[in-house]
């Protein structure tokens, strides 16, 4: 059990009245590809809402590392290495690409010891990786919607994560942008880091992950290899209605 | 970029300020200038206050009056019950307003946009009450209060207040510089720009939320307490006056938020408009020009003064070049 680099056990969120999760449980391995997919208002973000600490789950307990993170705020599971982007881009506006990439590096990478030359170093490094290296002095309110995406992505990485969450970083794009995001993951995928994937376009999830799993009104359908979720019977009834 | 230069610029400035204050105080007949003078002193600190967490952190406080009345109070208490000297008063009125921005903060900072403005009110209520029904203090009707004899080498009491205004102003101001400059100050952007895409970087947007309006409390106390030795009285209604909100909030939105220049150039253009409009007309057509302007910078130039400007900077390269 202590393989997991992530365990989510029996994770329940009520708003009201309405069961946005009831009890998820799903652990992830270090070094994983992992697709999360499930209709609109099945529960993803909310899942990833309450693994990243803007939500707190009302039942359930969440283990990342090793350690206890249910009740632990946003930014200290940030800190230990859990780094995520947003369905809609929350860009801080008011700042520059590489001031953007900066408040994680300065915030999230703690004691890092870093002068402002190193950490501005780090920043383009992870920029170039991205491909957003020619835009790191434009002001993050002007840039084009996948610019923003991989801004997003780039401002997780800036905090040395060891599980990156990408809420449905592909929303809105084009076919070749939809490959480029692809791409980035992958490589960041091949580095170690572990990731989570949130995403409507089936195919990218399937090219993607080594696992899939399927939400539906909170609770898990169905997990397994791409494959196999593609052919389960309820999973096409999520989707398709019956 | 010459950051060793801008420290050294600031500070000859800064030096140069108070020295020049000291200068007037001196060498001034007029006491006038100096009763106007201090007022002016005053509101910028107040804006240079608010401005940390209004400006910085984007949370609109409408308690400066909260904080500048008990900061009057603390004077009065501690004159009442001590005979403090005024620099004691000072400093004390700024140890309760941080502890009040903690306390306040930890009430109010976990609401967001308009409902911790709303809080921010009821608090100037609940300390004007508080005050109000507080016999030692003088309660509802005041308490007159007695300066003592003026030390040298000032040979006015007010000339005194009016120097020691200028250096509350260039503490008010340095700080809000550092705290702009340093990553305290990347900090609150992020909470302004987007809270919770800070949390997930890793900002602690409570904790710096919370030491935002320590500092910021703190210095709207100081600048509060030497009023009680200026107006040589005290009563709830004028020390909790709204008009202290309005104005500190009116100057930095006015001057612009994002750099600390903003609110004093802000406070400069209002309080001395206000100034000598209550000499030439009336005390109460301030408010209305404070709307007024108000209205007129929100609609023309939303980024204050600095906004503009950075407008005509940008304008006038686009024509030479």
């Amino acid at each position: 059990m202590s393989q997991a680099l992530l365990q989510v056990d029996g994770v329940s969120k009520r708003f009201g009245g309405f069961t946005a999760l009831d009890g998820v449980s799903v652990d992830i391995r270090p070094g994983e590809r992992f697709g999360l997919i499930g209709p609109n208002g099945s529960g993803k973000t909310t899942l990833i809402n309450c693994i990243s600490g803007v939500l707190s789950s009302d039942l359930g307990a969440i283990r990342f590392d090793g350690q206890d993170i249910t009740r632990l705020p946003a930014y200290k599971r940030t800190r230990r290495g859990i780094a995520r982007s947003f369905q809609v881009p929350r860009p801080f506006r008011s700042m520059t690409v590489l001031e953007n990439l900066l408040v994680a590096i300065d915030f999230a990478v703690i004691g890092h010891g870093l002068s402002t030359r190193q950490a501005d170093a780090e920043v383009y490094a992870i920029l170039d990786k991205i491909g957003l290296a020619d835009k790191a002095h434009v002001s993050s309110s002007q840039l084009s919607q996948v610019e923003l995406r991989k801004m997003e992505l780039a401002r997780a990485m800036a905090a040395r994560p060891k599980l990156l969450i990408s809420d449905e970083a592909m929303a809105g794009l084009a076919g070749a942008e939809v490959d480029e995001v692809l791409d980035v993951l992958l490589k960041l995928n091949a580095e170690g880091i572990t990731v989570i994937m949130i995403e409507h376009i089936m195919q990218a999830v399937m090219r993607f992950s080594e696992r899939v799993m399927c939400l539906d009104a909170g609770r898990v359908i169905c997990e397994g290899t791409p494959q196999q979720v593609m052919a389960d019977k309820r999973v096409q009834e999520a989707y398709l209605g019956t | 970029m010459g950051g060793v230069g801008r420290h050294l610029g600031f500070w000859i400035g800064a030096a140069a300020f108070v020295a020049l204050a000291f200068a007037m105080a001196l060498t001034v007949r007029n006491e006038y200038a100096f009763f106007a003078g201090f007022v002016v002193l005053q509101f910028i600190v107040l804006a240079t206050a608010w401005n940390i967490l209004g400006g910085y952190a984007g949370y609109v406080n409408f308690g400066t009056s909260a904080f500048f009345g008990i900061g009057v109070y603390t004077a009065v208490f501690l004159l009442k019950a001590v005979a403090a000297p005024l620099w004691i008063q000072i400093g004390v009125a700024a140890l309760v307003g941080a502890a009040l921005g903690l306390g306040v903060g930890l009430l109010t900072l976990r609401l967001r946009g308009i409902f911790f403005s709303i809080a921010t009110v009821a608090i100037t209520i609940i300390a004007e009450t508080l005050i109000t029904n507080w016999k030692f203090v003088g309660g509802a009707t005041g308490v007159q209060l007695l300066r003592p004899p003026v030390t040298e080498p000032f040979d006015s009491y007010i000339k005194m207040l009016f120097v020691i205004a200028a250096v509350m102003v260039v503490i008010a101001v340095a700080l809000a510089r550092y705290v702009q400059n340093s990553g305290l100050g990347r900090g609150l952007r992020a909470i302004r720009d987007d809270e919770i895409a800070a949390e997930c970087s890793g900002v602690p947007t409570l904790n710096l939320k919370l030491v935002a309006c320590a500092l910021s409390g703190a210095l709207m106390c100081a600048a509060g307490a030497p009023s009680a030795m200026y107006l040589q009285f005290a009563d709830p209604v004028s020390a909790f006056n709204l008009n202290y909100s309005v104005s500190a909030l009116a100057m930095s939105l006015i001057g612009g938020t994002s750099h600390w220049i903003g609110p004093v150039l802000g406070a400069i253009l209002l309080a001395t408009t206000q100034q000598l409009l209550t000499v030439t007309i009336s005390s109460e057509v301030n408010v209305l020009v404070l709307g007024v302007m108000l209205v007129l910078f929100v609609v023309a130039a939303p980024e204050g003064i600095i906004g503009l400007a950075r407008r005509l900077w940008r304008w006038a390269r686009r024509r030479t070049s």
